[in-house]
């Protein structure tokens, strides 16, 4: 029996730092770094992180939430929010999935999201429906160079029997303790040794030989790859890599480099679902995973790529975006710099455990409530329904409302609030079908604002940090829907 | 129905503190320079009062919960006192539950006191803290002037209004209110101010700038009420009695159902509704004299014109820039700076408001005085959130009209 991918989305968060910010910013300390400062990077919101970005990615490829024939999720990171909180789980939690299946974090190597792939194709061949997300917002030290090439994004697969839109035709892992970087426990940053030799003895050598490895355990020459999916930022490597497995030039295919920046683990997921977006049936496709040796799998889009294509995907994320070129504001949400936050960001922000158990399904799955009488949608659920003229009691059926499009009924922009992007943005969010709730609204671009009865849909972030006790509060919030991104 | 409130109640005291920022003053002290004016007003000894109501809402900021530190501050002789709390409007429930102790017949003399001490936060603004553990969880970043601030971009869409008109008469509101602090002495803004300083003031909550939010201040305000009967018998004359009590509290309609459009007062509509019926007021623009409403932000002022049945709908900003609410106009607002330049120490505002209808029904407001004197004045204290709130009505006038 055949597996394949069947479903596929990516995500990439909208604002894009534009790389000469970050290198005309520093080249007074390291003027090498000028060399890097083209392009734009993808630059995580602050009230992102590899969780959020992966459920992102996950309901693109699901088209939403509450897929009742998931198996199992497998989350690849090596940026994971929880070190001890299964953050597969929260994914799980998020998408609505149901308690009846297998979560696993799959971490420790830039190799993880091919390594989660592989996993989920073996399982899927024992007959587990598999979503596997990717998704990665790494740390790095102002200055330092992968500050200029990483990007926050997230891709997800879901794979299972079948051909699917693209079938597995062969894989092959070779799995070498080449250490070209660490991060020791409790250290924040990477720790990089010089990059010639990891080009030269690493991605030269390791990587041709799981390729080729690869290709003759999927029976398909060199030349009959049609994308080659090589997630690293150093440009021409991909090239060099092709030219010593006999791969097409043509095949080679952009690294998002310019656009978008490396996001570690998750970006052979990127590349991956960006192929299959532009893939025709037939195309083949060889995306590689490095880290501590080499991931390669070989995939042939089938007929059904062409009905499979995701809402956004990576192409329409790449779309939705937002030119930044204030660095320190990036250095600003993401903790590089000491702000003085001011005396309302003290309000302790601890999170119950017990009541965020007790209504997990109503924060990290935005459900709310039906009435069975009236049929009255409202959010949160209640014991009397909502509707002055019903009032039924324990009427409620669980109502999703995260896939429900809504629009805006009165806003505001907040300077006075703490938030760590001001001014805060938030307002009364009226629900499509009904049920409303005064909720925070996300990715807002300050020079257009908000307007009543503009469209929204809910997106999964982080509501606090407790920066005390190192938790952060997960829930949904609004984002105004732009043309750019089609849907 | 119910047959109300109307003239069983008479004041026979009332104490205000200056409000401001009173560096050197503990809640204690306010406490007992409201009472000890209220004392001295009403003519009686603190061992007459047979039961206190005590009115503070950030208590954590302060004294601390129950109803022992206002025993404790004035002394009281080991009577009952209730300690109340409803958001901003918890001075109206202080007042509310002596009232009805009076009424009832459980006492024949009450005191209510409210008091807060909100300069001791160490920034601007009220207090932002937990709303409750499961609300953090999931309740917007909302700050007050954040979520009044939505009244306007709803208000707009609505009635179909430009930000500018809207802005301008919000100005309006706070050029108006300054200019009648400025009259008065216990006033914690006693500074006049032009439109121009208003529109270009800094943004807080777009479109609230800095002069459409109220003061946040310390103070505390005082009241003594007693029967009619008990009052005359006690000397007094010309008493001003309570006409209605209304409260009304949301139950999650305009948070939850589409029905509210979030451009007013749902609890405002009722409270005031059934207040003129309890008061036998037929047309509100006609019969009442003075008002003082709950102006935390402009915005929530011009709304509440609309919901006291002062204004038509929709018609608060014609009125508003006619001057109808002026100091000198058909029914003055605020007439002594409101919760904008008086002040607002939350847990005494509503019962400030009842001190200044008191001192204007009886011709005792100095250099702010109404010139006709105030035959009904109506009070409007709300706490909360546009979305979900309580809303304390309350209508006092001349014994008899």
């Amino acid at each position: 029996m055949s597996v394949g991918i069947h479903a596929f989305g990516g995500y990439v968060p909208k604002q894009r730092l534009q790389r000469k910010a970050i290198a005309d910013a520093n080249a007074w300390f390291n003027p090498g770094l000028r060399g890097l400062g083209r392009g734009e990077r993808s630059m995580a919101n602050w009230d992102e992180d590899a969780v959020t970005m992966a459920v992102e990615a996950a309901r693109d490829a699901l088209g939403g939430t509450g897929d009742e024939g998931i198996d199992a999720v497998y989350f690849a990171s090596t940026s994971l929010p929880f070190q001890d909180r299964q953050n597969a789980g929260i994914i799980a939690e998020a998408l609505h999935l149901g308690s009846n299946l297998l979560t696993m974090d799959v971490a420790g190597s830039q190799r993880a999201g091919t390594t989660a792939l592989t996993a989920a194709l073996k399982a899927a061949a024992g007959g587990d429906r598999v979503v596997v997300t990717g998704g990665e917002k790494r740390r790095t030290k102002s200055a330092s160079p992968i500050e200029l090439t990483a990007g926050d994004g997230a891709g997800a697969v879901v794979v299972a029997e079948g051909d699917g839109a693209a079938k597995l035709l062969g894989r092959a892992t070779h799995a070498v303790d080449f250490v070209d970087h660490y991060r020791g426990q409790d250290e924040a940053y990477d720790y990089v040794w010089e990059e010639r030799w990891i080009r030269d003895e690493g991605y030269l050598k390791i990587a041709p030989a799981a390729i080729a490895a690869a290709l003759e355990d999927a029976g398909v020459g060199a030349d009959d790859i049609t994308h080659f999916c090589f997630p690293l930022a150093a440009a021409r490597v991909a090239g060099m890599v092709a030219k010593k497995c006999g791969l097409s030039d043509e095949s080679v295919r952009d690294n998002l480099q310019g656009k978008l920046g490396e996001a570690g683990s998750a970006q052979p997921l990127i590349m991956l679902v960006q192929a299959l977006e532009d893939a025709k049936p037939g195309d083949k496709i060889l995306v590689a995973g490095f880290g501590q040796g080499c991931d390669a799998l070989v995939f042939e889009a089938t007929d059904a790529i062409t009905g499979a294509k995701p809402a956004r995907g990576i192409n329409g994320h790449m779309a939705r975006r937002r030119e930044v070129s204030n660095y320190n504001r990036f250095l600003g949400i993401n903790n590089l710099v000491i702000m003085e936050q001011g005396l309302r960001s003290e309000v302790d922000k601890q999170t119950g455990l017990t009541t965020l158990f007790r209504n997990k399904e109503m924060i990290l799955s935005l459900i709310g409530g039906k009435c069975s009488e009236c049929g009255t949608l409202q959010y949160p659920k209640t014991n009397v329904c909502a509707n002055p003229n019903c009032g039924a009691v324990n009427s409620q059926e669980d109502q999703p409302f995260s896939e429900m499009p809504a629009k805006l009924n009165s806003f505001t922009a907040d300077s006075l609030t703490f938030s760590p992007d001001p001014p805060a943005f938030y307002g009364m969010v009226q629900f499509e079908d009904g049920g409303r709730s005064m909720l925070d609204v996300t990715d807002v671009d300050p020079d257009v604002g908000l307007e009543v009865g503009q469209p929204l849909r809910m997106m999964f972030r982080i509501k606090e940090f407790d920066t005390k006790r190192g938790f952060r509060r997960y829930f949904w919030k609004a984002t105004p829907v732009t043309t750019q991104e089609g849907a | 129905m119910a047959s109300g409130i109307k003239d069983k109640v008479a004041i026979l005291g009332m104490g205000c503190s200056k409000f401001g920022e009173r560096w050197n003053d503990n809640a204690e002290d306010l406490m007992l320079e409201a009472f000890t004016e209220a004392l001295e007003d009403a003519g009686i000894e603190k061992g007459q009062i047979d039961a206190a109501w005590f009115a503070t809402a950030i208590e954590e900021q302060h004294v601390g919960k129950s109803g022992i530190p206002l025993a404790m501050a004035l002394r009281l002789p080991y009577i009952p006192v209730t300690r109340v709390e409803n958001y901003c409007a918890s001075g109206s429930e202080a007042f509310r539950g002596a009232v009805y102790a009076v009424a009832s017949g459980a006492a024949d003399i009450a005191l209510a006191v409210g008091v807060e001490k909100l300069k001791d936060t160490g920034y601007g603004g009220l207090p932002q803290r937990s709303r409750g553990a499961l609300n953090d969880q999931f309740w917007s970043n909302n700050s007050a002037p954040g979520s009044f601030a939505q009244l306007a971009s709803a208000y707009q869409a609505k009635h179909n209004v430009s930000r500018d008109d809207l802005k301008r008469a919000m100005a309006h509101i706070s050029v108006k209110s300054h200019a009648n602090g400025a009259k008065n002495p216990k006033a914690h803004l006693q500074k006049a101010i032009d439109e121009d300083r208003v529109m270009n003031a800094p943004m807080i909550a777009e479109p609230l700038g800095l002069f459409d939010c109220c003061g946040v201040s310390d103070g505390s305000a005082c009241a003594i009420v007693t029967t009619p009967e008990i009052a005359k018998s006690l000397g007094k004359t010309d008493l001003i009695t309570v006409k209605a009590l209304q409260l009304s509290v949301s139950n999650g309609t305009e948070a939850q159902h589409n029905s509210w459009d979030g451009s007013y007062f749902m609890t405002t509509r009722v409270a005031a509704g059934k207040a003129y019926e309890e008061a036998g007021i037929k047309n509100a623009r006609e019969e009442v004299s003075l008002v003082e409403v709950h102006d935390c932000f402009s915005v929530t002022e011009l709304v509440t014109m609309e919901d006291l049945q002062l204004s038509p709908e929709g018609g608060a900003i014609k009125d508003i820039m006619d001057g109808f609410y002026d100091a000198d106009g058909d029914i003055p607002c605020q007439i002594d700076g409101g919760l904008k330049c008086f002040g607002h120490p939350i847990g005494a505002s509503g019962l400030r408001m009842l001190y200044e209808m008191y001192l204007q029904m009886q011709g005792r407001a100095g250099p702010r005085q109404r010139d006709d004197t105030p035959v009904f004045g109506v009070t409007h204290n709300l706490g909360g959130f546009p979305h979900q709130n309580v809303c304390a009505v309350c209508v006092v006038g001349q014994d008899g009209a």
